[in-house]
This record gives C-alpha cells, structure tokens and sequence, in this order.
C-alpha cells in the first residue's frame, strides 16, 4: 500500500474555447491547469488555494475525473486512474467523494434525506449491515443531525445542515479521499465553525483525506496540514501549512496573506499591506514567462520570458520564483 | 455638532401569510461625517434590511415601516422615513448614495459605463451629455481606472468585478454624497481585490469626508476600516461600541462567540475553533425573551428565567458601550476574559 492517497504528476486540463454557430471552430485554449504536481497522504489535509479563476476547483475535479485530464497522470491509491473509463472508474468512485459548495444546489430538492444520503448504496449495490435505513440513520446521528429526519426534504434544513446532508452522502461509503470545494464559504461565520469542527472530527475518527478546496485562507489555515497556491492554472508555492504562512517565499503568497484581514484592530492599524495593482489575467491568453509577472512588485526582465521551474527549495517545501523572499 | 444621520427606534418588518417577519427591530444609532460605522451580523439579522429603509428602497405596499431616520442637511434635518417619496427621491443619490454587493447585476448592460455615471451626474447638475462624460471620465480616474478616457466608453462586461466595483463607487460618489452605504462591497471580490477597494474606499472617505455605513459579516474586514460598530442578530442590535471596545472588550456573549468562532491566518496553532451551538430563530413569531438564549453558554448565570420572559433592552453597560444582556458588566468582563480560547466542545 502506498504511502499517499492522491498523487498527480504534471496535470493539465485545458478547455476549449469556441466560435459556436454551424462550424463552431476552435478558437483558443483555456489552460485551466497547466501543469500541477502534488500529493496527499492517508488521513492528510492539504488545502489548494488562489483566486477565483485559478483552476483550483478544475483541479478538484479532474481528481475525480469528472473531467477528464488534458495530459499527465492520476495515481489513486498506488493505481493509476488516468486512462481509465468510466466504466472502470465505478468500483473506484466508492473510496473517492466529493462534498460542495452550494448546500442549495447540491441537494436533490424532491428527495427526501433518506433517499439522498442512501443513493450511493444503490449505486454500487451495497447492502450496509443492519439494514439501509439503519445505515443512514447512523450516518445522520455522525454528522450531527436527527436521525429521525430521514424522511424529511432538503428546504426544511438550514444551510448548515444540508451541507451536513452532503457530508454524511461523502462518507456513506466509507471513501478513502474526500474532495471538499468550498464546502463552508456558502455558510454564515457561527455555522462555518461547526462544519470545520465536523471536518476534523470525521478525519480523525476515520482516517480521511481531504483535498481542501478555498479561496478563504484563514479557514485552510486552520483545517489544512500542507497548503498549494495556485495562480492561472499552476503551483507557485507548496508548504506545510506552518512554514507557509509563517515564511512565505513567494511574492505571490506574500501579497496574498497580506491581503487576507485579520479580525483584531490593533493588528490591522499596524499592519502594512502588500496591494498588488490590476487583475487575474485572463487564462486564455496567460502572460509569457512567470505567469504573475504582471502583477509582481518584483518583476525583472527574466519573469516576463522564462517560466521559472518548481522546485524543491527546502525539505517539502517547493516554490516557483525566480527572485523568492527571503528564508 | 450634530450627527450627520441619527435613526431612533427603526422598526422594519414584511407582512406574509405566516405572520409578520420582524426582519429589523429597534434600531438606534448615528454616523457622523468623516466616521466608518461596520453593521455586522449573520444572514438575516436585518443588518442590511434596515439601511434599505434609510434609502427609501423599500415597498412601501409590502413593508411596515416605523421610526426615525434623521438626515442632518445643510438646510435643516428632514427624516427619511416620514418624508414625503419625492423628497426622500431627490436625496438619493445626492446626499446619500449605496453600493451594493453584487457588482455584476448592479449595472446595466446594455448602456455605456459613462452613460450610467453621467446619468446620476446630470440628475443633479447642469450639464449636457458630453459634460457629463467628462465628469465620468474624471470620477474614474479618481478611482483608480486606467486610461479612464477609453474606458469610459465601455460597456460593463468589458469590466472585471474589481473595475465595476470602482464604477460603482465612482457612481455613488459622483454627487458628493455626504452619507456612503456600502452593502457588503467586497464580499464577491478576492481578497488580493478587496484590499485595493477597502484602501479606495478610505481614500474617498477621506477626499469627501462622507460619513460611511459598512455592512459585513466579515470581522477581519471590521477591524480593518470601522471606527464604530454595531453588531446584530436575529433582527437587533446587540452590541454597540467603538471597535477596540467590541474586538477587546465585548459586554455581549453572541459578539465573544462569534470572534472565537473564527480561524486567523496569524494564529498557527491548530486550537480546536469555537462553536456557537444552534443557528440564528426565524423571525416570524420571535419567542418572549431574548432571542440568543437557546445558544447563548452564559444563560445559566442569569438568576431565574429571565432570559426566557423579558427581552433584555440595549443598555450602556461601559462608557458609551451599549448591550442586549442580563448580565452585569462586571459579570460580562468576567466571562469573557476566563472563557480562553480552546473550546468547550
């Protein structure tokens, strides 16, 4: 049994753009992921971070191959997946689950709880011991909710509860990696803390492993044991999580911890922010060289035609800079 | 001097087929020129349904409205509220101006961006088209558009949602508004984005000396920009102080709840994070009572079942630190410097 739970090497996903209409040409390439490496462990967190539009989510995704990756490779538990059909990714889909970030969307609304959280068992044919309805039943009472509501619909639960109902359909059959895509933005501050204690919990009990996907930093912080930073389909930087808010090396990591407000007053009036000036660029036409050189208050000629390589700048620490911050 | 905007007693509430939603309660307080007012509280605590009544922005056929909403103008206080709709119509946009959250359905896509800010320029001002384009084109690069003089012959989806969030600012600010309500201005832009509109925002306050309303629910962004703070919750507000009062030394058990339930990017440390136990009532039919008590850890010190039969008023417990509590403040100061961080679940 291998050590990690997810490995992938080099991914890309690239999306094409079209004309539409009669001939729908193609018209450019979307790289959504251009390039990613990373592991994660047995009963490890690792949080995937950037902006909106970095292609964490399209990462998130194509572990799951819920697209299908463009070029590299998918290693699931020692096996590669990469090329795998769907027919013979089904047995596999058990051991790997998602959670998402809208409870409103992400629910069947004509289903009751019961048949939601059942749905995988039928899927794969299982019969849970004791029966299916004792199954969900216990699930429910795991993830903090009433096991009597079983027979009840989505739109009589708040919004912290219905992403418990997501949680407890995740875990039905006992997967060895759960997927998270912002699985607490979506709810207010009060209930944001019960889901991430839930989270924890659930991990510790059954050995888990999350790929924690959000753009909240305090939040993968807190929940993550190594964090990757994403910019326009690619890794900038890679550390435990530790190390990486506490030394961040790359420029990109700096400004963006700084950006991120922390909620004590006499910090934030002393408190010097790095603003980075203008916008994500648009993916489908990247900048050349280090693709935040548009951005990067340490720009040299060097970022804007050589894309600097990641490396392993120190023991599990790799960063993509050509002019890094300072250890 | 007098406060630029004083509300009194604001009730906001929707008439439905299951009874009266209490969406806002009670709401008194005042914002002074050139200070930064947060209203901070969880969906549905009212905090932005009230501020839509101080701009006039409600239903009147839908909505009850009762209260005070006083306006300190030059000529003479006039109360939005009570005002006659063309009044309050002709206030809009000049003495009070909002921004709002969404930047992408906030502006019309069919018209130019200079078309729109000039629209709200020429309301107000003499001026032709072509001078209201001028005045578009230098509210843009006041904040911060490059090459605004292109730019404003765009449209809004040649625009990031940074960009139109400064369009809407520069809309809301063509008139030199004397109040600013920003609803949750950067809560769909990324955090390297909203430190840019937080700074802007600051620089503008400044530039008109404008008394601004920031409502969130975000506290980092709170400690950020408030000078004062009211928090709410279920429709009221619970707690009302200066923000180093409230951050360091809250009187009010749903405040020290919420600022312990929340992970910071400066604490590595891997403690267990808070919970607040529950989730906020319904407002339709709130029981007598104060309406945190079902989560509130601290009820058990209150004698009796107070917390159950009277709804605790907003009482200055410190200097000009008002609260929604049973408990002294004594009592209150006590708990919340022996409650440390940890958890108790």
């Amino acid at each position: 049994m291998s050590e990690n739970v997810l490995s992938l090497e080099n991914l890309t996903k690239h999306f094409e753009t079209t004309t539409g209409g009669v001939f729908n040409k193609v018209k450019g390439v979307v790289k959504a992921v251009d390039g990613v490496t990373l592991d994660v462990a047995r009963g490890e967190t690792v949080g995937l971070v950037g902006e909106s539009g970095c292609g964490k989510t399209t990462v998130g995704r194509t572990v799951l191959k819920l697209y299908e990756p463009t070029s590299g490779k998918i290693i699931f538990d020692g096996q590669d997946i990469t090329k795998l059909s769907r027919h013979e990714m089904k047995p596999l889909r058990s051991q790997m689950q998602m959670i998402f970030q809208d409870p409103f969307a992400s629910l069947n609304p004509r289903h009751t709880v019961g048949t939601i959280v059942s749905a995988s068992y039928d899927i794969h044919g299982i019969k849970p011991e004791g029966g299916t309805k004792k199954a969900v039943q216990e699930l429910l009472e795991r993830v903090g909710l009433n096991p009597e509501h079983i027979n009840r619909f989505p739109h009589e639960f708040s919004g912290g509860q219905r992403q418990r109902i997501g949680i407890a359909r995740a875990l039905a059959l006992k997967p060895k990696l759960i997927v998270a895509d912002e699985p607490v933005s979506a709810l207010d501050v009060s209930i944001q803390a019960q889901v991430v204690n839930l989270l924890d919990d659930l991990q510790q009990e059954l050995g888990l492993a999350y790929l924690f996907v959000a753009h909240d930093l305090s939040v993968v912080q807190h929940i993550s044991d190594r964090v990757v930073v994403m910019y326009l389909g690619k890794v900038m930087e890679m550390a435990d999580t530790a190390e990486l808010f506490l030394k961040p090396r790359h420029p990109y990591t700096k400004a963006l911890l700084s950006a991120v407000p922390i909620p004590d007053p006499e910090i934030e009036r002393k408190r010097e922010r790095i603003i980075l000036r203008g916008d994500l660029p648009s993916p489908v036409n990247p900048p050349a060289g280090c693709v935040f050189n548009t951005r990067c208050w340490k720009v040299q000629d060097i970022c804007r035609t050589t894309v600097p390589a990641l490396v392993e700048i120190s023991p599990k620490h790799t960063l993509a800079c050509h002019f890094p911050e300072p250890a | 001097m007098k406060p630029f905007l004083e509300v009194k007693n604001l009730n906001v509430s929707f008439p439905t087929e299951d009874g009266n939603v209490n969406a806002s309660q009670d709401i008194s307080f005042d914002v002074a020129l050139g200070e930064t007012l947060a209203i901070v509280g969880e969906s549905g605590s009212g905090k932005s349904v009230s501020n839509l009544a101080i701009m006039g922005l409600h239903n009147p056929a839908r909505t009850i409205i009762s209260g005070q909403a006083i306006l300190n103008l030059e000529t003479g206080p006039v109360d939005v509220i009570t005002a006659p709709a063309e009044t309050v119509r002709r206030l809009r946009g000049k003495a009070m101006a909002m921004i709002f959250q969404d930047p992408m359905s906030s502006l019309h896509p069919y018209y130019s961006i200079g078309d729109q800010i000039s629209e709200a320029w020429r309301l107000y001002n003499e001026g032709n088209k072509k001078d209201g384009l001028k005045k578009a084109t230098e509210m843009l690069d006041l904040v911060g558009i490059p090459d605004a003089a292109r730019r404003v012959n765009e449209y809004p989806h040649q625009f990031s949602g940074g960009m139109r969030q400064r369009v809407m600012i520069a809309m809301a600010l063509v008139n030199n508004p004397q109040l600013l309500i920003a609803d949750e201005p950067t809560t769909a832009l990324d955090v390297t984005v909203q430190s840019q509109i937080l700074q802007l925002l600051r620089d503008m306050q400044k530039e008109f000396n404008m008394a601004v309303i920031l409502i969130t629910h975000d506290l980092g962004v709170v400690a950020e920009v408030a000078d004062r703070v009211n928090v709410m919750y279920a429709g009221k507000i619970v707690e009302q102080a200066k923000v180093d009062e409230i951050y360091y030394r809250s009187l009010q058990p749903y405040t020290m709840g919420l600022l312990q339930s929340i992970p910071r990017v400066d604490q590595i440390d891997g403690h267990r994070l808070k919970t607040i136990p529950g989730q906020p009532p319904s407002l339709i039919g709130l029981p007598a009572g104060c309406s945190f008590r079902a989560r509130c850890e601290f009820a058990s010190h209150v004698a009796g079942d107070l917390c159950a039969t009277v709804a605790p008023a907003l009482e200055e417990k410190a200097s000009k630190h008002l609260t929604r509590c049973h408990l002294t403040s004594a009592q209150l100061a006590d708990l919340n410097t022996s409650d440390v961080r940890g958890g108790n679940n």
